[in-house]
């Protein structure tokens, strides 16, 4: 079974403090770390790797740094992995990354299932999984909990939904995006670690992976961020104690006073 | 302190290290309070590697020896000193068979001790039978290309949780200390049984048990060594298992003193807060010293014996002596720091203190080291 892992290096996201003045994250002196819902499609990749046997390749795109995060993957029991760094992809948007992403799939060719986690830490958009399928037209399936069945070319997937779980049958290969509630991430082995260290990182750039330069990065992005800002605190609310029909007129006339 | 580690032995420490904060930190008070073996912590040293760290590649560990046994038992036992004797105690039990172990009985065991998949355990204290090792009573009559081994060993770490034992029993009691050899038993052979589970004072996230032998027959072949080389094979792996000893009390030495550390920079009194009183900054100091003085010297001997250096006997007994005193100076003195909240057990400090005392006891008591090392010393001035 050839698995592909899609992972994002965010900021450590304990340690993000905002720029009042730029409105900018700030960056300098923040660790970064594999994207958190990322390690559990890592993870997830890994087990299916143990279950049914072949390989898991994990992709990235981000600056050079981010080898750091794949060479991690490595030392959690991925095999292959590609870094897919390039100035050109500077200011992509979840548009212009998932087109980029799907081009570097269909480079590396044969796959039965491409795991992402259901969002990243920082953009929260939770939208590349759903985008790499669109580009590359196959099915995704979004918030899995649980990989109930995997058929050579068919699977089960348990969905999770804010008031219990859908069960989706889906050909393959597809996209699925994982949540946390699927499995628990494994910590490095030694010999994962000592692994990662000489693994071969592949670099790939926008031309080795055939991207057309006017989709990918700045210009390739129709998002627009006009404003970034912290949302003011709520105010508490006020309760209301007393007998119901002491209250219920009062309430009334706050309704009418605080909406006008 | 830099003290030039390879990259290796850095990846071990940091995953040690990651390993105790993430899974060990969360569940160590309740392990101790349980007194249950933490198995589930053992499978994830084992997945880690971990386990196979002081074992050669050729049986399936990552041949990093002694300093990596060290630097991984430090790390766990920062965070808790009774956990991390399922790796710690597993490597007493397994430096016979790296030491004396020929090579069909090192395939037949090791792999499986390496991947982490089985623990073993080491047995020559009995109850009449502590310092004065060489009044063991366990005996080992031959019969045929059989062994029958009778007696009661006393408070073995991972007594009952290993499937592995090296046992010291005599073999020709006239013969004295020259008439003890050692054998490598296996859990559930007939006749081998485990006595109560002790409770303890500290390192209740360890399995301490009584074995058993009742007419137990053992096959001739898992003699360690040859008959009659049992004591030589017991204090040749103390010289090798001591060092682990001592990192196990520097790293609990070095997490009490970090738990210090943290308290007193936020405990306020007196509108300060105490760390920035003399008093406190001077104990503090102290400790800190004493426990990098320690580690340097547990470090130094650790290359020593994985250089394979003669004369590691005296050295391998200061590193435990010094080790271990300090760390039972040094949790004391933290407890001490906490003041009352110290004594607590909603508290970790006092944890730190109950389980540095067995340092200074087992492996030898200090006295014991006192006298190795004074010994070597005239053996010393004659050879002069």
């Amino acid at each position: 079974m050839n698995i592909i892992v899609c992972i994002k290096q965010v900021p450590n996201t304990t340690d993000v403090r905002m720029d009042p003045k730029t409105n900018t994250l700030i960056r300098e002196g923040v660790e970064s770390v594999i994207n958190p819902f990322d390690t559990y499609a890592i993870e997830e990749g890994v087990l299916l790797k143990e279950r049914f046997g072949g390989k898991v390749t994990v992709i990235s795109m981000g600056p050079p740094q981010a080898e750091n995060a794949l060479r991690e993957a490595i030392s959690l029991g991925c095999d292959e992995t590609i870094l897919i760094s390039d100035r050109a992809l500077a200011g992509g948007d979840t548009w212009a990354t998932s087109y980029t992403l799907s081009m570097a799939i269909k480079k590396v060719g044969s796959f039965d299932i491409i795991i992402c986690g259901k969002q990243a830490s920082d953009g929260d958009t939770a939208q590349v999984g759903p985008g790499i399928s669109a580009h590359l037209d196959i099915p995704q399936v979004t918030y899995v909990k649980k990989i109930e069945e995997m058929g050579k070319d068919k699977a089960k997937m348990e969905r999770l939904m804010e008031d219990g779980y859908e069960i989706v049958e889906t050909p393959l290969p597809c996209v699925i995006t994982v949540v946390k509630e699927i499995n628990s991430p494994r910590l490095p082995s030694l010999k994962g670690k000592m692994r990662a260290k000489n693994a071969t990182i592949v670099k790939w750039g926008v031309k080795d992976i055939g991207c057309d330069l006017h989709s990918v990065g700045l210009e390739g992005s129709p998002t627009r961020v006009v404003k970034i800002f912290t949302p003011p605190p709520r105010k508490s609310g006020e309760i209301l104690q007393g007998e119901v029909s002491d209250i219920s007129k009062k309430l009334v006339d706050l309704l009418k006073t605080e909406l006008h | 302190m830099d003290y030039r580690l390879t990259e290796e032995q850095i990846m071990i420490r940091d995953l040690a290290r990651q390993i105790a904060e993430e899974k060990i930190k969360p569940v160590r008070a309740e392990y101790d309070e349980k007194e249950e073996f933490p198995w589930p912590i053992v499978k994830i040293l084992a997945d880690s590697d971990l386990m196979g760290i002081y074992i050669p590649e050729q049986y399936g560990g990552t041949g990093g020896g002694v300093l990596a046994l060290c630097l991984a038992t430090e790390e766990l036992s920062r965070i808790c000193g009774g956990i991390s004797l399922s790796l710690a105690a597993t490597a007493l039990g397994t430096f016979p068979l790296l030491l004396y172990g020929n090579e069909e009985q090192k395939k037949k065991y090791l792999p499986d001790i390496a991947k982490g998949k089985k623990l073993s355990a080491f047995a020559i204290t009995e109850p009449e039978a502590g310092s004065d090792a060489g009044s063991i009573k366990t005996t080992a009559r031959k019969e045929g290309n059989y062994y029958i081994l009778n007696g009661t060993k006393q408070w073995i770490t991972n007594g009952g949780e290993a499937e592995f034992y090296s046992v010291i029993a005599m073999t020709d009691k006239k013969k004295g200390a020259r008439g003890a050899t050692a054998f490598i038993l296996e859990k559930g052979m007939k006749g081998f049984e485990f006595g109560k589970k002790e409770k303890k004072l500290g390192i209740r996230g360890s399995a301490t048990r009584e074995l058993i032998f009742n007419d137990c027959k053992v096959p001739a072949e898992n003699i360690l060594g040859k008959e009659g080389m049992g004591f030589i094979v017991a204090m040749k792996t103390f010289d090798s298992s001591r060092p682990g000893v001592a990192a196990q009390a520097v790293g609990i030495a070095q997490g009490a003193l970090d738990e210090a550390v943290a308290y007193a920079t936020q405990r306020k009194q007196f509108g300060q807060t105490i760390a920035s009183f003399q008093g406190i900054q001077f104990m503090l100091a102290d400790m800190a010293t004493q426990v990098e003085a320690a580690r340097a010297l547990v470090y130094s001997v650790a290359r020593m014996v994985d250089a394979g250096c003669k004369d590691v006997a005296g050295p391998s007994a200061m590193s435990k002596l010094f080790a271990s005193d300090t760390a039972m100076k040094v949790t004391t003195d933290a407890v001490q720091i906490f003041g009352g909240y110290g004594y607590m057990r909603e508290y970790p400090v006092e944890k730190y203190m109950r389980d540095a005392k067995i340092t200074q006891i087992y492996e030898g008591t200090n006295q014991i080291q006192r006298t190795i090392i004074a010994l070597n010393l005239i053996k010393g001035s004659h050879k002069k």
